[in-house]
Formats: structure tokens, sequence, C-alpha cells
């Protein structure tokens, strides 16, 4: 069971909370993207093995989405942001993996 | 009741048990377990072993057991594959080992034993391959008869379980020397606390010793302890409770068994287990350690036993374990064990180390006693058919192997110890690395990775003061990690039990023939019957890799995760292959630490609490007036109210016809409905549909297809626009938190700049849905005060007034191609509207329809159903919805995706109306579509999405979605349901009032 | 290879079964192959076993991280089944069954692989209306298929609680007779040992580290053991399919869940076939040895721990003690997880990658294991000749850019 600390209820367990995939996907505007950009947007993701920014949505308390740094061999949570902001420097942690194009 | 000590032990003699194990009946005392009752009536032999069905018995005294397995009660109350050990005794207690027909005694499948030359580790890989045909008939039948051990009971469980949630500062695991001192030192400090242990009372090992501590016996301490920290308000005791699994952020999962021991006696309405959910600032794991067997020939026969389980059951329970026993060890503390047995009265017959130049200080009192020392030696055999009767004692040549001076020594029992393994197994499950030493043979935690500490045995510290000191600190350092306290330790109390003393690991005793040959086997996994000669075969066969050597040949696979089997098992497999234990590398410990009942795991989560049941504010109204409920989500809805006599055909035959020729009522409450508000709202709206609703103007509603972005359709509805700002959304019944999470996410994530409000308000609004040619006239005589003729409440539009005396929004929309009005009401005025619309339309044939006749009804009329027409597959453009997909706007979600290669195919499916040749034939749901009839393979073009028996029309019709469909009026295609092929006429998916003059009534 | 019989079992037994060869060899690397194939799981030995046997490639290399057949081969809960609704997913699977039917014959290994029917309960009407839809596009596609009545059901599996006062009542059910399970672990061993026989070098502690390409077209890997060059390379490492994609550089559609698994303690015969609930989330079958092998859903965060919450476990034994109540006083004995890699369309990716000479197979989601001949038979095919099969050209990378998927979330079956 993850506990994410929720920015405005804090921690609470994972069961509380939709998980909302990889984070920093904006939507493209569609005038201006190809069909392999769309695809792009739609479905491909980075799936980083190590630290990996992610979206999480409070869906049983305040319902707000915001932004998580976390680890995805450890589960570690290295840093919780709101969304628009840009992800957080952290260290490189031991046993990162590749961090994908 | 031979070998009850008359003295000694923690069992209460004043409170007789009786039992009965298998068919046999015996007598025990309150405070055994099944085990120590069984061996104090001189009883070893439990059961039989899984492959071989060799004769077994009882080897330990605690959750480490793999052999003395026994199914537990009988009827529904049965339980399977119970340790012995672990069991504890209860008047009129019933029992009988696993595996064994007729009996553990006499058990008819021990040929398989016989044959065991021919069943080494993976035989089966090996074999029944010939004749192919044989092996669902014959060969695999078999092996599934022969497998298994205990059974299922055969009738639903009579007993309840239930959860709980616990959050602590620190959470100490094991309540033994050093639990207890650490959950002591944590509590003082003030730290909220939880210890558990899966024993009935505190104590650990001590419970098994004879040591004092703080000057009085070992479990006296324990006991006061126990009394201190139940005084500590912040404290949280759990015994009888297994912390069975470590998961991710310090979150542990606990059972804890309240009403097992009672038998019969257990209070009805008390849950028989409770789950505990515990998440913890800090975790000290004091687990202790399991002392392991000796690996010789024939090391498995009843009345041999773990040195320290042998003691545990003098010490504990007054059970002597032998007449005569002969200690066979590589250390020096299991000759303690031995000498306890002989304080006790018992005899120890030969003490056999494997040691050259043992230099145990108990060595001479044991000799004193009449025991003979043998060192250098090891047992090279045993003998004995359902209990041991004698060893082969025979001194180590300086090559390590057997020399020709050997001894036969009579004796009953066999007490080994081969050293001991920390209790890593949680560690393990939190994440942490073992790191393995070479010096004593044991495997110990490494780094964590979880806010944990490791104290006493568990950390590879045996010596009872050790366990004291370092509890005592882990448990002042938690609660400072935790915010309580300096951390200072505090001072452990003195203890009398001198240290563990010298250890020389020893892996495998060679037998009288080399390994593998001959009928001896070096049992290293007791339970799953896997030899020192199995892993050798594994190694041999390429099998290198621990976790191969594991799966090939099963070892540590059994109930027990081979708690006495693993490392012995490593350590042959490294001295196999020449490398070390670090080299082989080791298996992952999984969840659970012992075996949970799925019952416990399941909780509450039963019948009607497994998922919540969702019923409108009318639904005590539908069952009164006999409505056959259609799950739907988690709503239940009226399907049709079948009068006497009915069928289903018939009642919603009945039904559509009312709602065509006269007017019905139909409860539409669990729609989804979602305010929109904020200044925002029009432009929302028009980014989430594929029309506009900026243009929509005040007081008007407009029907709505949502896509996502990949341009498939996921959710259809009307919304309305009740003030320049302010929508009401309706949605599918069940998609209504789906959509709900959906314009959250897009505003939150995307549009951070809409200042937009979403509400979901599907429980403040009851809704009935009053439809046909009367529903004005109904309506009238409610709702006097509402203009109801077509000029000022025109089709789509949304009206508020009082209906029934309630406040009401009433909308002008029709799912049915009549005139009907959907009228919504404040919740718990639901069943008073609904009543009152009964009563008004009483004269003018009101029937109340259900979900069935409601799809029949649009069906008819070729209104899609989301999830029914559309499978996530199917865009607007194929639903024929192209009039809803705005050519204006420059971006929506879902256009991109349109003009992508796929979507601009020509063969794209497309609903179209079906009609069987045969009127009378209503294909069911689902049936595909070919062009021609033939045999399979046929090529697919498409399938049947509604199919109904119209009243209406007096014939079957159907929707589909058919390759090219739109272009193929008019042609014949067949259905192929059930293996038939019917010719089938493409039509327009609208069979009824295709102009729609039926809706304004 | 030695022939594995009876008869050389009792011929080994006069020798104290110390006369047994490796199964398989356990070779340095050589520097360069015709084919390095990344991943010795089932399919990846699969692939390796039709290169050589069907294709005659036999300078091939199955590299390893771990030990072979250790990432989800040795972790799935073995549904085999191929009533797949679409007419791509069913050819493959189809495909794939067949192959099974014959396989233990042909590799000379024992994979217990038991046709005992796959049984898939039905909830409601829209359950009904999907069963419907699945059976007669099975049968049409000539899968055998049927459609059971709830009474039917109940006669199939008497341990089902079929009253209409559960939470969720059986209305039904759709059953694949040559439907089943087998032994994974055997799986990977007995394709492992035919490769083997037939020259492809398994290289077990040899981990990836990195793929050469050069001018658009790859060149070889670099792994633990030192480079190793390569005319064409196949990704099959399922759970790691990104993280290998990304040292390509390129992306998929693909994100790694854990997916937890459990077994009980060994019971006698109690549940003869494999149930299956998409409706309340739960399958469930028997291993010989007599353990529940039961599945519970994905744990929803991205991950690639290998680890799941019990939470997700206590959900799916609530589900599972309401359709089989007798199973309430059983025990879970060992749960576990691994690292499942799901495309948005619960379909896998089997073919080119942006990389000339790079091939991949990932992404087979939750179901993997019943495809693992037929995967490896389409793969080898591809690698072989350059270009798709026709039974995985509809599997390709760029449906994703056409919008051409394959949703099997659309046939609303539980994806196992």
């Amino acid at each position: 069971m993850l506990w994410i600390d929720c920015p405005w209820c804090g921690p609470r367990p994972e069961t509380e909370y939709r998980y909302g995939g990889e984070a920093h996907i904006a939507r493209p505007d569609p005038a201006a993207t190809d069909d392999a950009g769309w695809a792009d947007y739609l479905f491909m993701r980075t799936n980083t093995k190590g630290v990996h920014a992610e979206r999480w949505m409070h869906r049983d308390g305040c319902r707000r989405w915001f932004n998580v740094l976390r680890h995805t061999v450890s589960n570690e949570v290295l840093a919780v942001y709101p969304m628009g902001t840009p992800r957080p420097e952290t260290p490189r942690l031991p046993g990162d993996g590749a961090e994908g194009a | 009741m031979g070998f009850r000590l008359e003295k000694s032990g923690r069992i209460d003699r004043t409170k007789p048990l009786d039992f009965t194990f298998n068919g046999r009946r015996y007598r025990g005392f309150a405070g055994d377990t099944l085990a120590s009752a069984l061996i104090a009536n001189g009883t070893h032999l439990t059961s039989r072993s899984f492959k071989y069905h060799r004769p077994r018995g009882i080897l330990t005294a605690g959750a480490e057991e793999p052999s003395a397995l026994v199914q537990l009660g009988e009827g529904a109350r049965t339980e399977p594959n119970l340790r012995a050990t672990q069991v504890e005794l209860y008047d009129g207690l019933v029992a009988s080992g696993v595996n064994a027909w007729p009996s553990a005694s006499c058990d008819l499948a021990a040929w398989t034993g016989r044959l065991a030359p021919l069943f080494p580790a993976g035989f089966y890989y090996k074999t029944f391959l010939w004749p192919a045909s044989f092996w669902k008939a014959l060969y695999e039948p078999a092996i599934r008869r022969m497998a298994g051990l205990g059974h299922a009971p055969d009738a639903p469980d009579p007993d309840s379980y239930d959860r709980m949630n616990a959050h602590c500062d620190v959470l100490v695991v094991g309540a033994g020397p050093a639990g207890i001192a650490a959950a002591l030192a944590a509590g003082e400090a003030g730290a909220r606390v939880v210890l558990v242990d899966e024993q009935p009372a505190l104590g650990g090992a001590l419970q098994g010793l004879r040591h004092r501590v703080d000057g009085v016996d070992g479990t006296e301490w324990a006991g006061a302890a126990a009394a201190r920290l139940a005084a500590m308000p912040e404290v949280r005791v759990l015994t009888r409770t297994t912390l069975f699994g470590y998961y991710d952020h310090n979150t542990l999962s606990a059972v804890e068994r309240r009403t097992d021991h009672l038998g019969p006696g257990r209070p009805a309405g008390t849950s028989r287990q409770r789950l505990w959910t515990i998440k913890a600032g800090r975790v000290v794991l004091a687990t202790g350690a399991h002392e392991r067997p000796l690996v010789f020939a024939d090391n498995d026969r009843p009345g041999i036993m773990l040195a320290s389980a042998a003691q545990r059951y003098v010490n504990a329970y007054a059970a002597l374990p032998g007449e005569r026993a002969v200690l066979f060890t590589n250390n020096d503390a299991a000759y303690e064990a031995a000498h306890d047995i002989v304080e006790a009265g018992g005899s120890v017959g030969a003490v056999v180390d494997c040691r050259p130049q043992p230099t145990a200080p108990l060595a001479p009192a044991l000799r004193e006693a009449g025991a003979a020392l043998h060192t250098g030696s090891v047992i090279a055999a045993t003998h004995g058919a359902k209990r041991v009767r004698s060893v082969t004692v025979a001194k180590l040549g300086k090559d390590g192997g057997l020399s020709r001076e050997r001894y036969r020594i009579y004796c009953d029992s066999v007490l080994v110890s081969g050293g001991w393994s920390p209790a890593v197994h949680l560690f393990c499950q939190s994440g942490g690395r073992l790191a393995f030493e070479e010096a004593r043979g044991v495997l110990l935690p490494g780094e964590a990775t979880q806010a944990l500490q490791v104290a006493g045995a568990a950390g590879g510290s045996f010596g009872l003061a050790a366990c004291l000191a370092e509890g005592g600190a882990a448990g002042a350092e938690a609660a400072r990690a935790a915010g309580f306290g300096d951390g200072s330790p505090p001072p452990p109390p003195p203890s009398d039990a001198p240290e563990p003393g010298a250890i020389t690991p020893y892996w495998l005793a060679p037998g009288l023939k080399p390994l593998g040959h001959g009928k001896a086997k070096h049992m290293v996994d007791h339970q799953d019957d896997v030899t020192a000669a199995d892993i050798r075969l594994a190694a041999r066969e390429g099998f290198r890799s621990v976790e191969h050597v594991k799966r090939y040949t099963t070892i540590g696979m059994g109930t027990d995760q081979g708690k006495t089997a693993n490392v012995n098992g490593l350590a042959i497999l490294a001295d196999t292959l020449g490398k070390t234990v670090p080299e082989v590398g080791t298996t992952t410990y999984r969840p659970p630490y012992t075996p949970v009942t799925f019952g416990a795991l399941a909780g509450r989560d039963r019948g009607d609490l497994m998922d919540p049941v969702r019923r409108t504010a009318m639904h005590e109204w539908h069952e009164e007036n006999g409505a056959v409920f259609e799950p739907v989500g988690q709503w239940h809805r009226p399907w049709w109210y079948p009068k006497p006599g009915e069928d289903k055909h018939a009642a919603v035959a009945r039904e559509c016809r009312a709602v065509r020729e006269a007017c019905g009522l139909l409860d539409a409450s669990t729609l989804g409905k979602i305010e929109i508000a904020g200044p925002d709202s029009a432009r929302l709206l028009d980014m989430v549909y594929t029309n506009a609703f900026s243009t929509l103007k005040v007081g008007r509603v407009r029907y709505g297809l949502m896509c996502g972005d990949d341009g498939m359709v996921f959710d259809d509805g009307t919304t309305a626009r009740l003030g320049e700002n302010r929508y009401l959304m309706t949605t599918t019944t069940g998609n209504a938190a789906h959509v709900l999470e959906w314009l959250e996410e897009w505003l939150q994530t995307e549009w951070p700049e809409m200042r937009v409000w979403c509400t979901s308000v599907t429980e403040q609004w009851a809704t009935v849905a009053l439809a046909g040619p009367r529903a004005r006239d109904v309506l009238a005589a409610v709702a006097p005060a509402l203009a109801l003729d077509t000029e000022s409440f025109p089709f789509m539009s949304v009206t508020e007034g009082t209906v029934a005396g309630a406040p009401a929004r009433v909308f002008r929309i029709s799912f049915t191609g009549e005139l009907s009005f959907e009228i919504n009401v404040p919740w718990h005025h639901g069943r008073h509207v609904w009543e009152a619309l009964m009563a008004a339309g009483a004269d003018h044939g009101i029937t109340p329809y259900g979900t069935e006749a409601m799809h029949v009804l649009r069906a008819e009329r070729g209104f899609i159903i989301v999830g029914q027409e559309t499978d996530g597959t199917t865009t607007p453009q194929d639903l024929g919805m192209d009039w809803i997909v705005s050519k204006k706007k420059p971006d929506f979600l879902g256009k991109r995706a349109w003009s992508r290669a796929d979507n601009l195919r020509e063969d794209r499916k497309q609903l179209v109306g079906i009609l069987t040749e045969n009127p009378k034939e209503v294909l069911p749901e689902g049936t595909q579509l070919v062009d021609k009839p033939g045999r399979a393979p046929v090529p697919m073009i498409g399938h049947v999405s509604s199919s109904y028996m119209s009243p209406t029309l007096g014939r079957s019709i159907a929707l589909a979605l058919v390759r090219r469909g739109r272009a193929r009026m008019g042609e014949t295609v067949h259905a192929a349901p059930d293996g038939r092929f019917l010719p089938c006429t493409i039509t327009e998916p609208v069979f009824y009032d295709p102009e729609g003059a039926k809706r304004d009534g | 290879m030695t022939k594995f019989s009876i008869f050389s079992l009792a011929r080994n037994a006069l020798s104290h079964h110390e006369r047994w060869p490796e199964q398989w060899r356990s070779p340095a690397p050589k520097p360069a192959y015709d084919v390095v194939i990344i991943g010795a799981g089932g399919h990846g030995l699969a692939t390796a076993y039709y290169l050589a046997a069907l294709h005659g490639i036999t300078d091939v290399a199955v590299l390893e991280k771990g030990w072979l057949g250790g990432g989800n081969t040795g972790r799935n809960t073995t549904v085999i089944r191929s009533n797949y609704l679409w007419d791509e997913s069913a050819a493959l699977y189809e495909h794939s069954l067949k192959l099974w039917e014959g396989l233990a014959q042909e590799l000379n290994y024992n994979l217990m692989f038991s046709q005992r029917g796959v049984l898939n309960l039905i909830h409601n009407v829209h359950d009904l209306q999907e069963a419907t839809r699945r059976v007669n596009a099975n049968r049409l596609n000539a899968v055998d298929a049927e459609l059971l009545s709830t009474d039917e059901v109940k006669a199939f599996c008497p341990i089902l609680n079929t009253a209409p006062t559960t939470r969720y009542p059986i209305m039904g059910g759709t059953l694949q007779r040559r439907g089943g399970n087998a032994r994974h672990d055997a799986v990977a061993w007995g394709f492992a040992r035919a490769a083997d026989a037939r020259g492809v070098d398994i290289i077990q502690n040899c981990e990836v580290t990195g793929i050469d390409v050069d001018g658009g077209r790859v060149t070889g890997v670099q792994t633990t053991q030192g480079a190793i060059a390569a005319r064409k390379v196949g990704i099959v490492v399922a759970g790691h399919s990104s993280v290998l994609a990304a040292m390509a550089g390129f992306r998929l559609p693909i994100e790694s869940h854990p997916l937890q698994a459990l077994v009980s303690e060994p019971l006698k015969p109690v549940l003869h076939c494999v149930i299956m609930s998409n409706g309340v989330h739960v399958y469930v079958s028997q291993s010989d040895k007599g353990e529940l092998v039961i599945g519970a859903g994905l744990d929803p965060p991205n991950s690639y721990g290998q680890r799941g919450g019990l939470h997700t476990i206590e959900d799916q034994m609530g589900a599972l003690v309401e359709l089989i109540p007798i199973f309430s006083r059983v025990r879970m004995m060992r749960s576990w997880a691994g690292i499942v890699d799901v495309c948005p369309d619960a379909s896998p990716v089997i073919g080119k990658t942006p990389v000339d000479g790079l091939y991949i197979n990932g992404g087979w989601g939750t179901g993997g294991f019943k495809a693992t001949p037929g995967s490896g038979w389409v793969l080898a095919h591809t690698i072989a000749t350059g270009e798709p099969h026709p039974l995985n050209a509809p599997f390709a990378l760029d449906r994703f850019t056409s919008g051409t998927l394959i949703d099997e979330h659309a046939a609303a079956a539980v994806a196992h």
C-alpha cells in the first residue's frame, strides 16, 4: 500500500486516489500535429524505470490533481508538486534505469 | 499419558481436555497445542509426506513446522493443512493427519515410497508423454488425486471475518525478549506502540527456556511486562496475531485469530479472524530465529525433532519427546536442550557432535547423566518404521566421509540442531537485502529500505542478554525517530542465560551409501520430500540458479515456505556447484509469513457488502409492485413489472404498448447528473462534446456525444442550460462517476484557466420519466401551475415549478419517441411524486415500465445506448450521427483522431437496422452477421447490438454494426446465431416515427 | 538430446540418476551471432526454438539478465485459451493453442498442458451481450466456444455459488473446452532444452545494457558480459519493453504495472476447470500440485518493483469467496507479482521497430503466457524473413498511428 501525501489532505493510502499516469504530457495543438504526433500524445509513454513524474487525483478526498515524483522500483516518493509546475530537480538514485527518450 | 511430566510446564493441569486424533481419543490439558498433547501421549506419527507418503511426525514446535500437517475439524468448519504445532487444544477437538488414507498409520499410497527411485526431482517433466491422449484421460487425473494435502470444506463457511486499521509510531513484531524490551522502551518514551505476536502469551523463546530475567523466571518476567504494557494507554498488544506481510511505505498486515482456540466454545457474533492493516512510523522486527535441522540419512522419521522443539515441549508443555533421546548437533547451544530433558527426568543416550573437538560447557553434565559423547561423528542412518527406534552413529574420517567406526544406538527420539536461521522473512518482504555470514552459516538482514530496525535473534544475536539489550535500544531508537524520547536505551534487565556458544556449520552428513543410492533419503525439505540428491540432480541437469533449483525440486515451495529447509538447501547447492552461498544467491521470501485464510482477506466484503447496492428513492415502491430488478453497475433498476401470470415477454409488451398508446412511468433516477457552473462552462462543454453548447439558449436542452481524444464515443446524454453560466449534464448510468472525473481532469490538468465547477447531483434529484400521448394530461393534473403546451414548453427545453407539491425541474426530452417529461424532484420527494403521478394517471392507463421496455422503445425509435451500440471502437460517424459533430468548432476532444487512416476507411462498421426474414425471430444480441452462410471459418461483417420483439411493429427489430452498412441499405445478409444462418435485410436504424411526429403528443 | 520417457527414467534410476546430462549448456557468449534474442522467457526461447527448428537459423543467442524463465513466464497463472473477440486476436491465439496441443511431444518435455476448460462467467445483461457476441464470433472463426446457462454452469462447476441471492448473480457463462493450463516453468525449460539441442546459445546472467545502432540499423548489443554483434536483434522482455526500447531510442505505447497472483495451500482436487469472471474480477484454477492459483487485478501505478499491495488481493478474495463460498477457510500460501507491459488496446506489439533489423515482441499485458508458442512462431518468421507473418501483421507498432487498434477492451473479456 502506497501512502501519497496529498497537498491538501495530508498522507492518505493509495486506495483513496486515482492514478493518472505519466505527467507533463500536454495536449498538442491538433491542427499542428500529424498522425504520428497525435499517436505520441495519445499512446506513447516514457514508462520510466527509475524516478517517474506522474499524476494522482485524491478521488475520495479533495478530488484535486497533483504531480508526484516516485521511484518505480522502490516506490519511494521524492516530491509532490502542483499541476502546471515543472518537474523538480531530484538527485538520481541508485538503481535508476533509463529515463527513456 | 505416559510422557507427561509430573511437574513443570505452563499447562493447566486442572483443565483436562479430550480430543480425537486420527480416530483415537486422547487427553491433554489447557495450554497444550495439538502437537504437545500428542507428544505427551507418546504419539509422534501424524501424517504422510507429500510425494513418497513417508511416515511423518512432529519436527518443530512452531510456525516453521513442515511435517505435522493436520485436517482440523469436520463439516463446514473443517480446515486443511494446519500445523499441529500451532493448533491450540480445546475440548472436543477432532483432527487427522493429511495425505494419508485410510490413516497415517496404514496408508495405502505408501507404495509411492517404494517406487521412489523412479520419482526423482522433476520426474514428471520427463514422462507421461506417451501416448499423448493418456495425459488428460489417465495420467493427470491420477497425479491430481495423489497430490494435494488436506481437503477444502464442502459447505460454506459459517464464520465471519472482519478488518481493522491501526496507525502507530512504533510497530514491534514478535514478543520474545527483544520484542518485549523494544515495546517497553518505545512505550515508556510515549510513542503509540503496537506489539504483535503469534502466540497466546508474550515471551517467545522464553516460553521454551528455563532462564531467569530480572531475577524471575523468564515467562514470569514476560507476564509482568504484559501487565506493564497493558497499563500504557498508547500501547496495543495483539496476541494470537501473525504479522504476515510487510508491504510498501511501512504498511503491514496481520491476522488475529480470535476464536479458533475456543473450538465449539466460540462466542456467537464474534468474528473468527480479523485482518489488521497497520501503518507504522517505525517498525522493530524482533521475529526471532528458527532452528534448522541437520541433513542426514532418513532424517525424517517420526520421533526426530529439533532440539529446541524438544526443549520447548519439556519446559513449556511438560511433554517428554521419548524415553531415550539422542542429540545430533553441530553447536553448543543445543546441549542445553538435552540438558533440560535430563533435568526434567528424561534420558539422553548419546550426544553426536559432528565437530571433532566440541567445547560445549554442558557436555560434562550430560556425560554425567549417562549420555555417551560421540564427537567428530554423525548419524549415518536411522531405523524404525513409523517411529525412530535406533540410529547408526559413525565417526567421520579425515576426508569428511564415514570411517569404519560405527555404533548402533537405541532411542525413540532424536534431537537435531544445525544452528539457527534468523526469521528474516518480513525483512526480506520489506525490500531489504540479505547477507550471508559464513562463520555461523546464517542469512542476516543487510541494508534496509524501509523505516525499520531489526533486534535480537532476527538479526543474528542469539544470546538472551543481547536480545534484551538490542530490543530496548531498538525500541528507544524507533521511538526517537518517531519523535518520542531521546533514544537513549534503557538499562537491559539482567538475565542468567549463557552466551550461545560455538557452532561449526555442517550441511550434509554422509549416509551408509553414496547420496542417492539405496533407499535412504537425506531430506532437506520435509514437506515436499526434497532430498539432497534431488538438489544435486537439479544442478547436474543445468538448473544452477537457486530459483531454478527451487522450482525444479520444489524446495521451499510448501506451506512452510521452506523455513527449515532453505538455508540447508542453499548450502548444499553451493557445495555442489563449488561456489559460496552468496554466489549462489537466495530466493525471495514472499508474503504471507504463514498462510492466511481467504475468509480473513475477504473480511466483510461478502454478499451485499461485496459492493454497495445503490437504490433509488422509489425502490420500495418498485418492490411492492412486483418489479423484477436488473443490476446496472451498482444500481438495481426495475427491469419489468410482471402482473400475475405474465412472463417477461408479455409484461414488456404491455408496458411498451402503454407508453405508445397512453402513458408510462420510468424511474430514471440512476442517470448521472452533473451541475456545471462558472463563467467558462460553455467553453468546457464545447470542448468535451462533439457539438456546440455555447450556442444553446438558456432554458433549452441539447443532446450531446462525448468522445475521447482517440475519437471514440464513450458517453452521451442531454445537457440543459439552466442559466448563462450554469448547465445540468446527464450521463449514462454506468458512466456517471467516470464522466465527472473526466471533466475534472481536463479542467485541472489541461485547462486550469477555465473557471468551471462540476458537482455530481445524481443522488440529489430523483427522476421520473413520464412518457406517452397522455403524459401532458397526467402531468397537468399534479402540476396545475406549469404551462405544458408545446408553445410555452417546447421539445428540448426545461422549466422549473411545482409537481405534486414538490419543487421540480421538468425537462421535455424523450428517449421513447413519445411526448415525454422528465421530472426531477429532490430525492426524498421521489416516491411521493411517483405515487402522485400514478394516481393522477390512473384514469389515463398509466403504467410503470422498466428498463427492458425502455430499451425496446428507444430501439424502435433508433436511439443508441452507449456501451451497447458502441464498444470503444465506435465513432459518431460510425453511428450515422455526423449531424451532431460540429463542423464549425476549431477543436474539441475527438476531432483530431478522425482524420487518421483507420477512421477514413470506407469499410468501417456502421450502425444500421436489421430485419429478419422471419418476423417472429428475435436474434440474440451479439449475433454475428455474415454475407454468405458456410462452414467455419466464415468472414464476419458485423454484429447485432440490440434486438427485440417490437410490440409496436408486431415484429422483431434489431440494430447492428455492419461493415459499409450505410451503403448497403436493402441488401440481404445472414445472421448466424448458434450455428444457424438466417437471412435478414439491412434497413435504416429507425423503425418508428422517423419524422419525430409523436414527440409533441 | 536424451529422449525423456519412462524408459529413460527407469534406466537412469539404475545409475541413481547420476548420468542425466544437462538440459541445456551454459556457454560463454560468442562475439557475434546472426540473431540475438534479448530475454529468455517463454516467448524469447520459443522464438529461438522456431528460428532453429523451422527457419534453419541456429546461430542464435538468447540473452537473459537473470535466470531463464524467471520473468513473467515463471510468475503467471498459466491460463490458456483462444476465445478472443476480434478476428486478428482469435487467429493469433488459436494458432498458439494449436501449437500447444502438440507441444509436449514436439519438445519431448511434459508441459502438463491440461485442456480442462476455461469458463468465463456472466453476471449481467451487458456481459451476456458481450459473451454472445464473442461465442458467435469464435464459432465463425472455428474456435470452440459454448454459451452456458446458469444451470449448465452449475453442472460444469458445482462449487460455484449460482444462487440468485449473491451480489452479482451468475447468469451463465462461456466455455472453451480446449482451454486450460500448463506448467509455466516447464514451458521455458522445454523450449530452452529443445533450442539448445539445435545449437542456440542460452546465456544467463547476461544483462543487455545498450543496443548498438549504426545508420538506423541495429548492429549488436552491449551486455554485462561484453559486446555482442548481431545482424538481427529481437526484444522479448515482458516487463521491460520500454527500457529496452529506450536503449534503441524509441518509445512504446506501453505502461508497466505489477500484476499480483497467489496460490493456496495444496488441496485434494476440488476445482476441475479454470474459472474467470470479468464482472467481479476473479480467475482461479487448481494446479496439478493441488494449489488454487488465483490472479488479482493490476495495481494501477506504473511499477517495475515486482510488488503490489495487499488491498488488491483483499478485493480479489471478497469476489472469490462470494463466487465459491467453500474456499473461505482455504489459505493463501504465497503471493507474488510480475510486471506486465500493457498496451492501450490490450493487444501486443509484434513486429518491426523504427530501427532496421530490430524487432520487438511485447505489450501482452496480463495475457501473454497462452500465446507463448504462437508468439515465438510469428516472431521467428518475422525475424527470419524480415517481414511479419499475416498472423502478426495486424499487431504492428504503426497501428497506433493509423488508429487500427485491436481493442480487446471492447471485447470486455478479461485478457488473461
